[in-house]
Parts: C-alpha cells; sequence; structure tokens
C-alpha cells in the first residue's frame, strides 16, 4: 500500500483506539482526580462493561430483540451494572481502607482477581461476539496529483466501517457530556469540590462518602461504556481487562493524573501513535517504547507532559 | 541479636532439613518449589516490608536472575554455579539502574514505575525472541545442571540445594534487620523525613536496600532456573510481580518469617482450590482483599502484635 | 501409594530411611490429603490405569481444553467398554494447567506423586509443553503431548515425551506448500503468531514455498495478545497472489472478520490454518468473505459426505453434530482439527501398555520403548483421522492432511495429502539416549 493511504488507514485506527481510551482513561482520571486514588481494577470494569453486553444481548435476542434495539439497552444496562457493583465494591472495601492510597492499590488487585475469576466461573473462558447495530464496510478514496491533475481513486484496502466511525463519534458527543456534567451540574460541582478539599466539603454538609461510591460507579461505568463500545469491534473475553488497563494507565499518566483535558489530549496522542508507531516498527517494539516513556514521565516529570505542577 | 531469635529461626532452618527426610514426594517436591519462591518473597519483603518501597515490579529482578544464568547456560555453556552467579549479577546491575530512576519518585508514582519497568522488561524479552525464546522459554540442557558431581535434577539434591540457598537468605535476612544498616532502613519506612532530619543519606540507603532487595530476588530466579531445568517469559509477567506483594502480605510484611510462611500457606491454598474450581486465582484476589481488610499485618504480623512484641 | 523408580543419579543425601517413613507418613497423609478416588488404590492388578490429563482449562487455552476433555473422556469411555487397557479399567485425572509452564511441570509432578498416574497427557501450547517437558523426563513419567508444535521432532525435548497422536506443523506446511503454490499462487504472504506456534510457520514455510517454486513475499507477525488487527494489514505487498494465516487466541474472529473488511470485494487468494477459526462458527457475522476460501484441517469439521463408518462412531461418541458443534448446544463448536489427537493418543497408549505387558508404574520405561517401535497405524476406529506412520526415532507422527474449501458456510475437503507426502528427514533419535 502506499505511504498516503498506509498512514490515513493508521489514523483511522488509531482515533478508534483513542477513543475508547479516552472514555475508559477519564473514568480512571476521574477516580484519581476526586478520590486520589489509584483503582487497579479499572480494566476489569472495562471487561465487566463487554462482558455485560453480551449478556444483555443475549438475553433480549432470546425474546425477539433486533441487533439495533439490543445494543442500545446494552449500552445503557451495562455501564449502569457495573456502576452499582464498583459502588458496592467502594462502600465495603475502599471505605474501611480509609482511601489510603497504597493500600487500595493492592485491595484493588485483589478485586482484579475476584471479577476477573468470577467472570471466568459464571460467563467461561471463551471470546464471545455481540452483533453491531450496524456495520457496513466504507471504501476511502485517496486524491493525487498526476500527469492528469487532480485524481481520486479508491486505494485496495483503504476502508473503515460505519460501525468505527460511530465508535469515534460517540467517545467524542459522551466526552463532551462529561465536561459539561463536571461543569455545569450541580453533581459535578460536588465532585470538584470534594477534589479540591475533602475536610471543607464535609463541614459544607456535602455527604463526602456518597460522592465517592458515586465517583467510583461514575469511573467504572465509564470503562464499561468503552468496553461496550469496543465489543462488536472486538469480542468479550475474561482477560480483556490487562492490556486496557496498561494503557489507560500510560495515558493517564502522560496527561497528568486527575486532569481531564489533559487525559483526552493524552488518549488520542497514544491512540494515534500505537497506529502510526506500527506502520514503522513492530508492534511490541512500539509497546516497550510507549511504557518506557511513561516511566520516564513519571521519574522525569511527575505531573505530566500538560499537568501544572501543585504546590 | 537476641537469643530467642536464633532459638527460632534456627528452628524452621532444622526443621526444614528434617522435612527432607520424612514428607512424601510429592510434599517434598512442593517444599523444594517453595523455598526457592520463598527467598524471592525474603528479596521483596526487604524492599517492601523492612523499608517501605511498595514495588509492583519485582518479577524483572526475578527474570533478571532467570535469564541471566538461563541465557548463559543455554548459549554459552556455561556449568550451574558460575552461571547462576552470573544471573544473580544481573539482577543486582538491573536493581541499581531501576533504583537509581525509580527512587527519584515516591509512593503511588514509585509503584506505577516499577510496574512500567517491569513491563517493559516482560516486552524486551519477548520482542528478542531469537535470543530468549520468547513466550516459549527454553530448556537448560540436563548436562549442565549440575555442581561437581551433584545432578541438580535429583530430588533429593534439589531439596537440599534449595534449602540451603533459602536458610541463607533467611538468616542473612535476620542479619540484616538486626543490623544498624536494616534498623535505618525501618526507620526511613516509618518516617523518611526525620530519618533524613538525623542526618542519614536516605537516597543512598534507599538504593542500597533495593540492590539488595533485586539482588536475592534474583538469585531466587536463577535458582530455579537451574533447580527445575525451565526459563520462560511468564515468569517476567505483571502476575509474578504480584505473587511476591501476595506472599509477603500474607504472611507478614516487615517479618523475618513471613515471606515463607505466606508462600507456603498460598502455594498450598491455591493447590487444594483447584481441586475445587476452575478459577483458582479468585482465592488470590479474596485473600488480598480480606487481608487489606482484616489483617493488614499478615499471619506473623499479627502474631506479633498479638503474642510476641520483639519477633523480627 | 507407590515408590517411585529408584534412582540412577547421584543424590547429595540419599534418604535411605525416607523410603519406610515415607510410606508410613503417605499412608496417614494420603487419606487426608487426598481426592476421594485415590482413597481406593491398592497394589490390586485391576485397580484403574490412570491417565493424568494436563488440561488447558484457563488461560488462552481454554477453548481447546474443553474440547479436549470431551475427547479424551469419549474415547476412555469406548476403551472401557471395550474392556480397558490389559484388562482394567482406564481412569482419567484432569489437572487445569492454567495455559501456563509453571503450572504445568506443577501439575505434572502431582500426576507422578501424588494422584499416582500411570502416563501424563494431552497439553496443547508449545510453551507449555517446553516447561513442563523436563519435568516429565526428570519424573520419568512418559508424558504424551498433543500439540503440534514441532517441538518433539526438533530433538529440544527428551526421550520421556511424545507425540504420537498429532502431526506436526514442518509435516503440515510441507504437504501444504505444493497445493498453494500449484492451485492458488506463487507470491504468498504469511500473517502468523509472534509466538513459538508462529515461528514454527515462519521458519518452515518459505523453505517449503521455495522448493515448490513459489516465493515468501512478506511475513507479518502479530502478538497474541493483540485484539485490533487492521493497522496490520497494510504491510500486504500489492503483488500478493495468497495470503496464508494462521492465528491463535481469544481474538482469532476479530483477526478474520478486520481481513474482511480490509479487502472487501478485492481480494487476493486466502489459505489459512483452522487454527485462526477453531472453536469459531463459520456463520458468524462478518466472516461471509470467507467464502470460497481455503483451509487446512487436522481433522474435517463438517461430516463430509464419503466420511467411513469408523469417523462417524468417532464423531457420535465425542457429541459432535453434522457441522461440527456439539450436539447438545450447537453453538459451541468444536476443535476438530487438534482434539482428535486425544483420541487417537489415548488409544496409542492402549496399544503400547498392552505391547509392553504393563503392570505398573515401574513398566513405564517399558511403555516408552514398546511406544518406540510402533510404526504404521492403520486407519480406522482407533485412528479416525487417518493412516500414519510413527517415527520412534524423532518421537513424531505423520499423517494425512486436508485442504478444505468454504462453501456456504461450510468446509468440505477438496484434497488430502498422504502421510507419505508429509514426511521430512530426521533431526533427532532419542532411542539413542538414556532414560
Amino acid at each position: 500500500m502506499d505511504f498516503g493511504p498506509y498512514l490515513l488507514l493508521a489514523m483511522l485506527e488509531g482515533a478508534v483506539l483513542a477513543a475508547v481510551l479516552a472514555l475508559m482513561a477519564s473514568g480512571l482520571s476521574l477516580v484519581f482526580g476526586v478520590m486520589r486514588v489509584v483503582n487497579v481494577a479499572h480494566g476489569e470494569f472495562y471487561m465487566l462493561g463487554a462482558v455485560m453486553a453480551w449478556v444483555v444481548t443475549q438475553f433480549l435476542a432470546g425474546l425477539g430483540g433486533g441487533a439495533a434495539v439490543n445494543f442500545i439497552a446494552a449500552a445503557v444496562l451495562a455501564p449502569l451494572i457495573v456502576c452499582a457493583i464498583a459502588a458496592a465494591a467502594d462502600v465495603t472495601i475502599l471505605k474501611r481502607l480509609d482511601y489510603d492510597p497504597e493500600r487500595v492499590i493492592v485491595a484493588t488487585i485483589g478485586l482484579l482477581y475476584v471479577i476477573q475469576q468470577a467472570t471466568l466461573m459464571g460467563y467461561g473462558p471463551d471470546a464471545r461476539p455481540v452483533v453491531a447495530p450496524f456495520n457496513q464496510r466504507i471504501a476511502l478514496p485517496w486524491f493525487e496529483f498526476g500527469e492528469n491533475g487532480f485524481q481520486m481513486y479508491y486505494p485496495w484496502g483503504l476502508s473503515t466501517t460505519s460501525y468505527k466511525l460511530f465508535v469515534i463519534v460517540a467517545a467524542v458527543v459522551l466526552l463532551f457530556a462529561l465536561r459539561l456534567f463536571m461543569t455545569r451540574s450541580r453533581a459535578g460541582l460536588v465532585m470538584r469540590a470534594t477534589q479540591l478539599d475533602r475536610d471543607m466539603a464535609t463541614a459544607f454538609g456535602i455527604p463526602v462518602e456518597k460522592v465517592y461510591a458515586l465517583v467510583f460507579g461514575a469511573g467504572a461505568a465509564l470503562a464499561a461504556l468503552a468496553g461496550v463500545l469496543i465489543v462488536p469491534i472486538q469480542q468479550a473475553h475474561y482477560l480483556m481487562g490487562g492490556d486496557a488497563l496498561l494503557l489507560s494507565f500510560i495515558v493517564v499518566i502522560i496527561g497528568g493524573l486527575g486532569s481531564l483535558a489533559g487525559t483526552v489530549v493524552a488518549a488520542v496522542i497514544i491512540g494515534m501513535s500505537d497506529g502510526i508507531i506500527s506502520v514503522f516498527f513492530t508492534p511490541t517494539l512500539a509497546k516497550i517504547i510507549a511504557t518506557l516513556a511513561v516511566a520516564l514521565v513519571l521519574v522525569f516529570r511527575p505531573q505530566g507532559l500538560f499537568g501544572v505542577k501543585t504546590r | 541479636m537476641s537469643r530467642k531469635d536464633l532459638t527460632l529461626h534456627l528452628g524452621l532452618v532444622a526443621l526444614l532439613f528434617a522435612l527432607h527426610f520424612i514428607l512424601p514426594a510429592y510434599h517434598h517436591g512442593i517444599f523444594a518449589r517453595v523455598m526457592v519462591l520463598a527467598v524471592y518473597a525474603v528479596g521483596y519483603n526487604i524492599a517492601f516490608g523492612y523499608t517501605g518501597l511498595l514495588s509492583l515490579g519485582h518479577a524483572m529482578f526475578f527474570a533478571a536472575g532467570m535469564y541471566g544464568m538461563g541465557l548463559v547456560s543455554y548459549h554459552f555453556g556455561v556449568p550451574a554455579l558460575p552461571a547462576w552467579f552470573v544471573g544473580v549479577a544481573c539482577a543486582a546491575a538491573l536493581a541499581f539502574v531501576v533504583g537509581l530512576l525509580a527512587l527519584r519518585t515516591q509512593d503511588v508514582s514509585f509503584m506505577i514505575v516499577t510496574l512500567m519497568f517491569a513491563q517493559a522488561a516482560y516486552l524486551i524479552i519477548l520482542y528478542f525472541s531469537e535470543v530468549t525464546r520468547g513466550d516459549d522459554g527454553f530448556v537448560i540442557p540436563g548436562a549442565l545442571r549440575a555442581i561437581g558431581p551433584f545432578d541438580l535434577s535429583d530430588e533429593g539434591t534439589r531439596y537440599i540445594v534449595a534449602w540451603i540457598l533459602f536458610s541463607t537468605a533467611l538468616l542473612f535476612s535476620l542479619w540484616l534487620v538486626r543490623h544498624p544498616f536494616g534498623r535505618v532502613l525501618v526507620a526511613l519506612r516509618e518516617n523518611e523525613e526525620r530519618a533524613r532530619l538525623l542526618g542519614y543519606d536516605t537516597g543512598r540507603r534507599k538504593l542500597a536496600s533495593l540492590v539488595i532487595s533485586g539482588t536475592i530476588s534474583g538469585a531466587a530466579g536463577a535458582a530455579y532456573a537451574g533447580l527445575f531445568g525451565y526459563v520462560g517469559g511468564s515468569f517476567a509477567g505483571v502476575q509474578y510481580s504480584i505473587f511476591a506483594l501476595l506472599w509477603v502480605l500474607l504472611g507478614g510484611a516487615g517479618t523475618v518469617l513471613g515471606p515463607f510462611i505466606g508462600t507456603l500457606f498460598m502455594f498450598y491454598l491455591i493447590d487444594l482450590a483447584t481441586e475445587v474450581t476452575e478459577a483458582y486465582m479468585l482465592i488470590a484476589g479474596v485473600v488480598l482483599v480480606l487481608l487489606t481488610l482484616f489483617a493488614p499485618q499478615g499471619i506473623v504480623g499479627e502474631i506479633r502484635r498479638r503474642l510476641w512484641k520483639d519477633l523480627p | 501409594m507407590t515408590e517411585i523408580p529408584s534412582k540412577t543419579k547421584t543424590g547429595l543425601i540419599s534418604p535411605t530411611r525416607r523410603g519406610a517413613l515415607k510410606t508410613l507418613a503417605a499412608g496417614a497423609g494420603a487419606a487426608a490429603t487426598m481426592p476421594l478416588w485415590a482413597r481406593y488404590t491398592s497394589a490390586q492388578s485391576a485397580a484403574p490405569i490412570k491417565i493424568g490429563f494436563g488440561k488447558h482449562a484457563t488461560g488462552i487455552g481454554a477453548a481447546y481444553g474443553r474440547w479436549y476433555e470431551r475427547t479424551s473422556v469419549a474415547a476412555l469411555a469406548k476403551i472401557n467398554a471395550e474392556g480397558g487397557i490389559n484388562g482394567r479399567p482406564v481412569e482419567l485425572v484432569t489437572e487445569d494447567d492454567g495455559t501456563d509452564p509453571r503450572r504445568a511441570a506443577e501439575v505434572l509432578e502431582k500426576f507422578a506423586n501424588q494422584s499416582d498416574c500411570d502416563v501424563a497427557f494431552g497439553t496443547l501450547f508449545s510453551h507449555v509443553v517446553v516447561g513442563a517437558a523436563p519435568r516429565a523426563g526428570e519424573l520419568k513419567l512418559p508424558y504424551f503431548v498433543v500439540s503440534e508444535g514441532h517441538h518433539v521432532a526438533s530433538g529440544m525435548l527428551n526421550r520421556w515425551t511424545l507425540q504420537p497422536g498429532i502431526t506436526d506443523v514442518k509435516s503440515q506446511i510441507s504437504a501444504m506448500a505444493p497445493f498453494l503454490t500449484g492451485t492458488l499462487g506463487k507470491k504468498v504472504t504469511m500473517i502468523y503468531p509472534d509466538y513459538a506456534f508462529g515461528y514454527d510457520h515462519r521458519d518452515n514455510l518459505a523453505p517449503a514455498i521455495e522448493a515448490a517454486g513459489g516465493e515468501v513475499v512478506a511475513k507479518i507477525a502479530i502478538p497474541p495478545t493483540e485484539t485490533s488487527f487492521t493497522k496490520y494489514f497494510p504491510q500486504i505487498p500489492r503483488d500478493t497472489d495468497v495470503i496464508y494465516h494462521v492465528m491463535i487466541g481469544p481474538a482469532v474472529l476479530t483477526f478474520v472478520k478486520e481481513m474482511g473488511e480490509f479487502f472487501g470485494p478485492s481480494r487476493p487468494e486466502i489459505f489459512g490454518f483452522i487454527d485462526s477459526l477453531e472453536a469459531t462458527d463459520l456463520t458468524s457475522p462478518g466472516l461471509e468473505f470467507l467464502d470460497g476460501t481455503y483451509f487446512w484441517e487436522g481433522n474435517p469439521r463438517y461430516l463430509q459426505a464419503d466420511a467411513p463408518d469408523y469417523v462417524k462412531a468417532y464423531r457420535d461418541a465425542v457429541g459432535l453434530d453434522e457441522n461440527g458443534a456439539s450436539v447438545s448446544d450447537p453453538s459451541d463448536v468444536s476443535t476438530s482439527a487438534h482434539m482428535f489427537g486425544c483420541w487417537e493418543t489415548l488409544h496409542i497408549i492402549k496399544a503400547g501398555m498392552e505391547a509392553a505387558g504393563y503392570q505398573s508404574t515401574a513398566d513405564r520405561q517399558k511403555l516408552v520403548e514398546a511406544v518406540e517401535v510402533m510404526s504404521m497405524m492403520e486407519a480406522g476406529p482407533a485412528h479416525p483421522q487417518g493412516t500414519k506412520m510413527f517415527n520412534g526415532k524423532t518421537h513424531q507422527v505423520f499423517g494425512p492432511q486436508y485442504i478444505s474449501k468454504v462453501e456456504g458456510g461450510k468446509l468440505s475437503v477438496v484434497k488430502t495429502v498422504p502421510y507419505e507426502e508429509t514426511i521430512y528427514p530426521d533431526e533427532v533419535d532419542y532411542t539413542s539416549m538414556s532414560f
């Protein structure tokens, strides 16, 4: 394939990854921003979202629903279910640890295995597909200045699908909604107040414990939503959370822990570079570079590439 | 070092030696394996338990030892004992470099930096699959797995070698924590700022602790390769970093006996769980959650808290 | 508990009293820690023969493990119905190895030392085989793998590890190459997993294709944990005549689906190893484009019109419908191209034990020697996949290979390559090694 179309294809693929990553990582970032804890089980909530999407569509298909209706139901129900599970985990585990950062990491590692293995027991070890609500192959044109001037043609292999475009659009819309929610709504205000000063928020009568449970649930729901969006492209599998967790760590750290805008920018960079670096290097090398970059960013620029130094 | 301490730990060493003669074959094999893995946990405990450095990447040191040892014997035919020293040296060097960088960070950042370095190390093993044989790993030629006339693949020899290694690591760690240097490490864990104000060069001591910890972990990895004959990428995966944390937490972080007790307990727990469910890692998860909730001190830590105040 | 065979190598400390004490301790220990069935074992010759089955129940090999177990259970039911082995019933002792090399080695120890198995059997994924085989050698436990990796025949393993029930990748490729260059095209691009099983393909395909007059124009390695594939496809050269794909792991369906989306209507010829779609329904959404492409099959998934009675009997015993899915759940598709190896291996263990006059674990070496002298295995109820030839020196079997075409969402066999055309020169002589 020629270089130009190849690059375009890599960027399209990168954009899909970036969209999913941005959603997922903003959940991780939200939790860290408000609660100052790192949720290592975040990848499992992503996996749970995908698995729940399969469960819901499977159940509704049994009732005779169409692919589109089933998918919409899954997109609503799966994040809600996951949100409830996460909020319950917050109340039963994290709250008792008093949100001590290190103990929370250890406990969420435990939670990671519990969720993953419970899924293995209930759902099984297979990768299962969910039918996309729509999925047309769209061949893309490419432009070129040739001997006959400006030409348009359809290069071999340059294509995407309508569903992949939908994922990108959906993620953009959802992220805007999240931003509006955080800045304009009262609930968002309460969350930000809690983030800035927990004790002061308590003094002003904000039910901090409830806020924490909701934030933890909302963070998980964002991951689950990312899982629902990706599952028609990939499939739901009980081990899918691992790589996704690592990638969202990378994104959140490069974007600056707790910064939503930084997270989105970093997701675009990481998603795009994953697509584009793999044009030039092998994927394993690309991952080595990314993980080492994250480690070095944390060592030499702990506020992240886009973060502002606090205090 | 008090007499009581010494009696207790020498008692465990003697007990493990006695078990060599009485354990049935299957449990004899498990104990040999657990002792090697417990050395890894002992190493992890020095950084995490005594110095407060919560690393999520110790598998890279275990793997450095394992691959350092395995690659020189596989590619150059170096016999087991010198190859083991090569593995230990590799782990020490890696721990030094990682320490220089990672110790610039603290707490959560330190956890993530070590996790990322370990992930990079794992991917590097996969990337250079021509040399390392990647995921598949390789088998160390049987002829090289011997120290002098003693064949390491013999069950009895394997047990004794594992026992010698474990006893050395255990007594070393007992000596270390009773030594003034070890006490400074504990001071670092409890309050780094105060230790600094007291005039200790905290940076150098943390680095020393991490290098000791990484070296012992590497010694375990190298011994594992020599005793069990297989070197593979799965040992460098994130799960093995978590295992070390789990074993130490379960046994009791910051106790000398904890790493061994935790490793042994977890091993049998999982072994029995496999008979009940396929999802045996579920047990590991539940144990981790319960430990952080109800017994953050671990088994030996709880004994110390309730029964024996100055247990090391 | 049976004593393990006496040690021949030097022990650092020879535990002389251990034997006596161990028997005592074992008696007490066994009652408490052993699973129920083990408590009934005694030295009676009517006691069942135990076959330790290392199952990939979890990890990336899980879909295979499930079907390997079903096939093995069916094979043992048949063997037991026909009188067992040497008149003794046969039992399967199943342990999950987590598709993990360390656990697999521990599982072998469990088989040899705790559950008192006569042989170990059944591992598929090659890194698990490589990790566990040294332990089999040390435990002197016959280890029958069903892996199709080239590790056995390459000489990397040991005298106790055999692969008599399934062919290896190297011979499969040499059987496929003439068909690729002769029927589909000369310029081949290969897509394979960046992992040991993939390296068997990478290292052996190019020489085989060149020997058949073609050329491998590109080799695209994909990490086994990858979940999205479109970004790799542009590396396929434009002048490719044939795409040769072999993928493994949970993302295989995504791989094939995205390949279809990439090419759209203008695809080159496509030839795949069925590994890319084992346990996956060919009628899954997105796979329509596979119509008219070709697959290697170790054993046909769909019931062929000319299938002999023993093939039908095998499929009925395992519980396969005519689409190669479970009779109880049509969406549960089998790993047909590999699992027959379990069936055949168990029959070979039976034949080997009967030839060796196998009585107890003391006869394990005799069993290995008895299998090593085997050669021709005629197609029939014990060998439903076809007539094979076992090479005792390399511990590897050679058998027929099937090439199938996707037509209307089903695979129909278009060519069968007999075992004679899959043989390559020996790379090792295990029989010259000591036990």
